[in-house]
């Protein structure tokens, strides 16, 4: 019993750990998709966080350092998504689908310049990396970004910018200066969710290393309903199925050949689509959701 | 003025590929490179032998069809970002029938190879048209969770159902002979089959579908304006689901290029995002399947232009090849960007935009 007593408490540190990356991303993708703007992009503003904090705790051997350069750098990204969707209004599925490219391009582009590597940045020395803070802050944020849409003005602007832009306009917010906010802080967000990939769960910047976590956060996202608390146990649930996945990699239960982790895999991705299509419960978007506001 | 304009907005696609091309080049002096000598090189590479343009036109060819793949779905008002699942499940279909029957002779295994690799794509595009004509949910999200579906089923079937005895890459064994398609000889080792004829033949028939049949204007009567469609007695649901498995089976068909006309087996991750850089050559082609063929050839050049870059320059590497078609993406689509442009020069005009 000991023995199972020892995986089971494994496989929970193992689901808080790999699920951080996700809560951070998928809160960031809540964060701009409740104002209104779809965010396809959340992919690669993990991405260019992740490498961002990556270089940065390298050469300052601090973590939070590492951080806070990885919140930088989605945040930049995030502008640049904003200058397009918002300003430009191109659409935002496509512009979404762009800037993953572009930050799939750009991350070895500027790995090679820096490092001379297209594969990976040098490891980071054990000091320069987190060992658990990222779990507590993420769920800090959880807690505050319920906190931020439920009970104060802007979170209420927020909504609005969401459901009925043309009410906050009205009433004299602009929804395009919101939208613009929220864009950005979901990129910064995101950020840090690459940051706790690169320097918390792995201890280097590799090609592509958000490996579709982006888009698990956005099915997070609507398997959540776009809501903090229910998102945040998505994530849970995801970095379970995740966690899982790792631990019964080339494991034999049954029979002479491994468990297929595949299906597990799949999981959370069919999980989101029987969501979707209201086979278990009902998820809806914000009504206004993709849809470029221009004033009346 | 406004003929001057109008002749803009024709040219837009072109003003934008300019515009993507030289802000990319210009992010090439970053790494301290011309960018002149960056585009000499990718032009050489794309097109300075037979070779090379063969190489080219391979990857033109999967570009083809999820350009269609995407255009399709478009003409119906939906969006089809699942074309990397379709593509994924066509070709391991046309595998799967290509290692389970290997005996089959030469003109019907293709036959039955094409007949596999749309099914497959097609039942990929199916789902997600049918969840949005029935349950109302977004395809976009819904052909984004199945490209993954998609990619884990491929990869238990390639590790643990058809695994190829002889190697430790992951891929299936090989299809019989008689599915393989010819090479065209003029190209040297370029693995440039027929599937590209195939594929120029897709996007004249999706042409002549779209805007010479009825089924195809009913397609397109959804797309325009879902309410009139239904007053007109067209059935918006059944014009989803029949886009999107269309679509899908489009997609399907990269698998002939791939598993047919190249590999001759299923190999896992076989795919430079060919889904998503349709979507690219969509946009680019303003979904018009002859236009296609055009941006297809743009992002194969591209693509296989970049792929020597590693080698001849000192710090730009291949990757710069995502840089510039993302760039092309944002900026074919920025809207407002054109917007600007014309606001700047006309006076606005009167009722808005009708």
């Amino acid at each position: 019993m000991d023995g199972y007593f020892g995986i089971a408490l494994a496989l929970i540190a193992s689901t808080l750990r790999v699920s951080t990356p996700l809560l951070f991303a998928s809160l960031g993708g809540l964060v701009s998709e409740r104002s209104g703007v779809v965010n396809i992009a959340l992919e690669g503003m993990m991405l260019v966080g992740a490498f961002g904090a990556a270089v940065v705790a390298l050469s300052s051997g601090s973590p939070w350092l590492g951080a806070a350069a990885g919140a930088a750098a989605g945040l930049v990204f995030a502008v640049f998504y904003a200058l397009i969707v918002i300003q430009l209004r191109a659409d935002q599925i496509v512009a979404g689908t762009a800037m993953n490219m572009l930050a799939a391009g750009a991350t070895p582009f500027l790995s090679k310049i820096l490092y001379d590597s297209t594969g990976s940045t040098p490891g980071l020395p054990i000091d320069a990396r987190f060992q658990f803070a990222p779990v507590v802050l993420a769920w800090a944020f959880v807690l505050l970004v319920w906190l931020w849409i439920a009970y104060t003005p802007s979170g209420m602007w927020l909504r609005f910018a969401g459901e009925k832009p043309e009410a906050l306009e009205a009433a004299g917010v602009r929804v395009n200066r919101v939208r613009w906010t929220s864009v950005m802080l979901s990129g910064a967000l995101a950020g840090i969710g690459g940051a706790s990939l690169s320097i918390f769960l792995a201890s280097s910047f590799s090609r592509n290393m958000t490996a579709g976590r982006g888009f698990m956060a956005l099915a997070a996202l609507i398997f959540g309903k776009w809501k903090p608390f229910p998102t945040a146990v998505a994530c849970l649930l995801f970095g379970f199925a995740d966690a899982l996945q790792i631990r019964l990699q080339g494991v034999i239960l049954w029979g002479t050949e491994p468990v297929p982790v595949q299906f597990i895999q799949i999981l959370p991705y069919l999980a989101t689509i029987l969501v979707l299509a209201g086979l278990v419960g009902r998820s809806r978007a914000p009504r206004a959701l993709g849809l470029p506001f221009r004033k009346p | 003025m406004s003929a001057f304009f109008s002749i803009l907005r024709k040219l837009q696609p072109l003003i934008a590929v300019l515009l993507g091309l030289s802000l990319g080049l210009a992010v090439t002096m970053l790494a301290g490179e011309d960018p002149f000598n960056v585009l000499m090189i990718l032009g050489r590479s794309a097109f300075g032998s037979p070779y090379d343009f063969g190489m080219t036109l391979f990857y033109a060819t999967p570009l083809i069809f999820t350009g269609l793949a995407v255009a399709v779905p478009f003409h119906a008002g939906l969006f089809n970002i699942g074309a990397e699942g379709q593509l994924t499940m066509g070709a391991l279909a046309a595998a799967t029938v290509g290692i389970m029957f290997p005996s089959v002779s030469w003109p019907l295994a293709p036959l039955l190879g094409v007949l596999a690799a749309f099914s497959g794509g097609a039942l990929w595009g199916f789902i997600p048209g049918w969840l949005r004509a029935k349950r109302g949910s977004h395809e976009v999200i819904n052909t984004i969770m199945l490209n993954f579906v998609a990619a884990g089923l491929a990869s238990w079937v390639t590790l643990y159902l058809l695994k190829n005895p002889d190697s430790q890459n992951p891929e299936t064994s090989a299809v019989g002979p008689g599915y393989l398609l010819r090479h065209f000889e003029f190209f040297g080792d370029a693995p440039l089959s027929t599937a590209l004829l195939l594929a120029i033949a897709a996007a004249l028939a999706i042409w002549v579908f779209l805007f010479k049949t009825v089924k195809g204007f009913e397609l397109r009567a959804v797309g325009q304006s879902e309410r009139a469609a239904e007053t007109g007695g067209i059935s918006a649901a059944r014009e989803r689901i029949l886009a999107m498995a269309l679509g899908g089976g489009l997609a399907g068909l990269v698998g002939i290029g791939e598993v047919l006309g190249n590999a001759g087996r299923f190999k896992l991750g076989f795919s430079p995002e060919f889904g998503f850089i349709g979507i690219a050559v969509a946009l680019l082609a303003r979904n018009r399947p002859i236009g296609i063929l055009l941006s297809a050839l743009l992002f194969g050049a591209l693509h296989k232009g970049a792929s020597d870059l590693d080698l001849e320059t000192e710090n730009v590497t291949r990757d710069l090849s995502l840089i510039l078609q993302s760039l092309i993406i944002v900026s074919v689509t920025a809207e407002g960007l054109w917007d600007w442009m014309r606001k700047r020069n006309v006076q606005p005009r009167i009722g808005g935009d009708v």
